[in-house]
């Protein structure tokens, strides 16, 4: 299908305000009479809070409300984490806003101060008195599965989830197998590190509506703002503000029920805004994992069977730890063809931060197991990177370990082939102390919701007299281009210029609710939603149009703002006269439509069978590294990637998610290490944990192989967190390559390699 | 605490202002002249988002107190360009894709505008060197890095394109 619009790396119209400074970010907001808020956080990481007393803070001049959780309606939720499908006690968890009796995790909210200025609502915090008494906590996740272990929480069991996938014998399997492959993997907790720390101001709006001006992934939210103050749902409206990275870090509820708590209490205009240090207390991290992966081959590379185990560290609460879990056990066995298989996964609690989303979602960190099972299979086989890849990798008409069928396109062939040729021939290592390597690795990751979600979305579309568009969507835009997206969809199926479109965005009470910015679902949901839209008020104009011009209503195109008869391009229409027409005629000139995703039946059983995505892209890094011999320094050289896109809506916003996916994942390869040691962090600043600066990383090159084959709009697939998968393990092979280490946890630091490449030699 | 008066030209205009000795520049360019592009991100110097230009120097907001900056031309993000148009850099950063989230983006201006007053005509290493102390969490640099070096080569092919 020939576009327009669509497939141009056009730049986003949110970019120039950006570029001027001039748009408002949750914190840039203010409102008169308007209080400042202040979390006081547990000072251990496993404790029994004895008593709280507030009356001297309440006392201070300045202070205008000081609340614990005895202060809150309903402190202690089934959360459905923002979910609006009830899906059973499985994927539930306890969301308690601020801690009584016992505190989980180090950081933990305990109680909330508003005051006339920051600096009042930090002396009020230093004049609450918490006695606590220390409890010995548990901070190993293989410690906390044990008969006796101590309870993070208040069920009997620290367990949160556990998954198995059962696919022909592995038993019989390694019997046959002339190469076995065994090892244990690692990685460690990572923080989003967006730049925007949490913030919003909140306030009681004339009608008496809780109002939330938030940085958020998930406006939906907002029910359980509701439900904690136990107040109706359409009493709380969340307004989205554009957002300063989210990453899955703004998918959880951050400031909002604090904001709505602190107003709701004082009637005045509150706002909360993280520092650094607090937003490193007091958001989710990526899961560290721990995974056995065994792998067996016949001596020709074929893979015969696969046997892991990953036990995922969830800290201190439920949150989204079952979905992620969920996600790394279809993605265990990555994006190959193994007869036999068998996964056994586990989610459990820990006195440690809490674990939640962050992009990638439970792929990449069984992406870094599989891909270095494959490279050290390759190894003893004698086969390059790419020769043992493609003879296992998924095809066309393939099954996932579940069962389920694969439809689109089964791209790993094609994007593991261009990736790899690109680096193209060898260099020589270019000093004595320097080693170059090369390391290839692939990857899959579903876009669009577990399928049991039953996920949908809205988009509405309404046509202004003078030929206008304007567009509203619940949708948060966290920076990929999402409203671009939708605006480039309208603006290609209606032939209307992009300056002549308006979106309105991400407000519960006055968009159509889009669903959340989080499983690269928007552009296939709300994308979807809009082209429906658009299509629908096409369907209008068109049948007007044909009655105007007295032509058949295929004879005619929307260009340029008109709507022309294909076989005498000049009788033609202004859109506006069509418009003002339908107006004239009463005929509806908006359109809010509905796009469902397919649906499945929420599993009954922990064993997962047949379809649980909608589906996969797929996408390959492949990286030239250099080493240090003497300091053990890693320097990416370089990094080419490929990804089937599907199609590209917006080339330059797609590239964008594949440079900064990449990018975000040399930091888990090499540098981010979020230490947490007994429960207490370690990382407090960017001064200690180590983001990728611009002179740590190369220039991402970027392929895209534009199949056709997705399930999104035009047939565009999800690429916003598969584009972390594979670059880490790349890098991890590269490694391996240069220096005859393999590194089997995360991060890779000098010391690591080293302390490696001496072990070897010994 | 005291408050004392400082004079500095902020993007162009005189200012007299009257600040406390502990007020941090970053505070009084968001709290008091209501200069929202000037980003908060970490407050101790490690991100970026809070650059600024002084006296034509990129210089972090967050630490530095405003009284020490009397009699000095500060430019922020909001004295880029001119209301009317965009300064050619901030253009090449749309046009390329260096904007995502964008609350990277006043600072990585700023830096490379300074960068490009320094050497108008740096490689990528140089711009990269450059940047080390500006964090950017979404775009993986490739935008930005070429956004600037695109810049550069429209400069020094067009002198006319220079504003000084
Ligand atoms: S806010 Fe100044 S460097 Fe981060
Ligand atoms: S664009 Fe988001 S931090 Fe740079």
């Amino acid at each position: 299908m020939e576009t327009s619009v669509v497939g141009k790396g056009l730049p986003k119209f949110d970019a120039y305000t950006k570029a001027k400074g001039t748009i408002a970010y949750a914190d840039d907001f203010s409102l008169p009479g308007m209080l400042y808020a202040k979390v006081l956080r547990s000072k251990y990481p496993a404790a029994m809070i004895i008593s709280i007393n507030t009356a001297r803070a309440k006392s201070l001049p300045g202070v205008h409300a000081v609340m614990t959780g005895k202060d809150v309606p309903h402190n202690n939720l089934r959360a459905k984490f923002g979910q609006s499908t009830d899906i059973g006690p499985n994927f539930e968890g306890l969301y308690r806003v601020l801690a009584e009796e016992k505190v989980r995790f180090l950081g933990e909210a305990i109680a909330l101060v508003a005051a006339d200025s920051e600096k009042i609502a930090e002396e009020a915090l230093a004049l609450i008195d918490v006695i606590y008494e220390q409890l010995p906590g548990v901070f190993d996740p293989i410690e906390a599965l044990k008969q006796d272990a101590y309870l993070v929480g208040d069920n009997d069991t620290n367990l949160v989830s556990q998954f198995k996938i059962r696919q022909g014998d592995v038993e019989t399997a390694f019997k046959s197998a002339d190469v076995i492959v065994e090892n244990t993997y690692s990685v460690p907790f990572k923080d989003h590190a967006f730049l925007e720390p949490e913030s919003g101001v909140a306030w009681v709006d004339e009608n008496g509506i809780i109002t939330i001006r938030v940085c958020t992934q998930v406006i939906e939210h907002f029910r359980t703002v509701a439900e904690v103050l136990g107040i109706p749902h359409n009493h709380v409206r969340v307004i989205g503000t554009w957002v300063g990275g989210g990453f899955g870090g703004k998918e959880d509820i951050t400031v909002e029920s604090f904001l709505a708590l602190l107003t709701w209490k004082t009637k005045r205009p509150v706002k909360l805004t993280y520092t650094r240090e607090e937003s490193f207390l007091a958001h989710s991290k990526r899961h560290p994992f721990v995974m056995k992966y065994k792998t067996g081959a016949t001596k020709d590379g074929l893979l015969v069977a696969l046997e892991t185990e990953l036990i995922a560290d969830s800290g201190a609460y439920t949150y989204l730890s079952p979905w992620v879990l969920l996600y790394a056990t279809v993605n265990a066995a990555g994006p190959y063809n193994i007869p036999n298989v068998k996964v056994d996964t586990v989610a459990v609690l820990t006195n440690n931060p809490f674990s939640s989303a962050y992009r990638g979602f439970g792929a990449v960190q069984p992406n870094f197991a599989y891909e270095s099972q494959m490279d050290e299979l390759a190894r003893i086989l004698d086969l390059d990177p790419l020769t043992i890849r493609l003879k296992n990798c998924l095809q066309q008409g393939d099954t996932l370990t579940t069962g389920a069928d694969f439809g689109g396109s089964v791209a790993v062939r094609e994007v593991a082939e261009k990736a790899w040729q690109a680096l193209g021939p060898k260099r020589a290592d270019p000093g004595k102390h320097i080693k170059l390597g090369r390391g290839l690795a692939v990857g899959m990751m579903s876009y669009g919701r577990l399928t049991f979600l039953h996920d949908t979305s809205r988009s509405y579309i309404k046509l202004e007299l003078d030929g206008s568009v304007l567009m509203r969507s619940g949708i948060p835009d966290l920076g990929a281009g999402q409203a671009q997206a939708l605006v480039q969809i309208a603006a290609e199926e209606l032939g209307v210029p992009l300056e002549k479109i308006k979106i309105f965005t991400s407000d519960t009470s006055l968009t159509p609710l889009a669903g959340t910015s989080t499983a690269t679902r928007q552009l296939y949901m709300s994308g979807n939603a809009t082209l429906k839209a658009a299509r629908e008020v096409k369907e209008r104009l068109i049948n007007k149009a044909s009655v105007m011009l007295k032509a058949d209503k295929t004879d005619l195109k929307f260009e340029n703002e008109k709507i022309i008869r294909i076989s005498e391009p000049d009788k033609y229409l202004a859109l506006s006269t069509v418009i003002g027409q339908c107006s004239t005629d009463g005929d509806e000139l908006y359109s809010e439509a509905q796009f469902n995703a397919p649906f499945t039946e929420v599993p009954v059983s922990d064993v997962i069978t047949g379809q649980t995505f909608a589906d996969f892209t797929f996408g390959a890094y492949a990286v030239e590294v250099a080493i240090d011999e003497e300091t053990g320094e890693v320097n990416v050289e370089r990094a080419v990637t490929c990804y089937d896109v599907g199609k590209a809506i917006n080339p330059l916003n797609v590239e964008g998610q594949l440079e900064g996916g990449g990018v975000d994942s040399i930091g888990y390869a090499l540098t981010e290490n979020f230490v947490v040691e007994q429960g207490y962090l370690k990382s407090h600043s960017l001064a200690e944990y180590l983001l990728p600066t611009a002179l740590d990383v190369p220039d991402i090159e970027t392929i895209l192989v534009e199949s056709g084959a997705g399930i999104g709009p035009y047939g565009a697939k999800g690429i916003g967190e598969p584009a972390c998968n594979a670059m880490a393990p790349a890098i991890i092979n590269a490694i391996r390559d240069a220096v005859g280490v393999r590194i089997t946890s995360l991060p890779a630091t000098p010391e690591k390699i080293l302390f490696a490449m001496l072990s070897r030699i010994k | 605490m005291e408050k004392r008066l400082i004079k500095v030209t902020i993007n162009g205009k005189l200012r007299e202002l009257f600040v406390k000795p502990n007020d941090l520049l970053l505070n009084v360019l968001r709290n008091d002249l209501n200069l929202m592009g000037t980003k908060y991100g970490c407050g101790i110097g490690e991100c970026g988002a809070c650059t600024v230009l002084l006296d034509g120097q990129t210089a972090l907001a967050c630490l530095i107190l405003a009284v020490t900056v009397d009699g000095q031309e500060i430019t922020t993000i909001e004295g880029m360009g001119d209301p009317a148009q965009l300064h050619p850099l901030q253009e090449s950063f749309i046009e390329h894709g260096a904007v995502q989230c964008g609350f990277c983006t006043p600072g990585m201006l700023l830096a490379g505008e300074a960068l490009l007053k320094e050497n108008p005509n740096p490689n990528e290493e140089e711009i990269r060197e450059y940047l080390r102390g500006n964090l950017c969490r979404c775009t993986g640099y490739a935008a930005i890095v070429k956004a600037i070096k695109s810049e550069a080569k429209c400069q020094s092919a067009d002198p006319g394109t220079l504003s000084e």
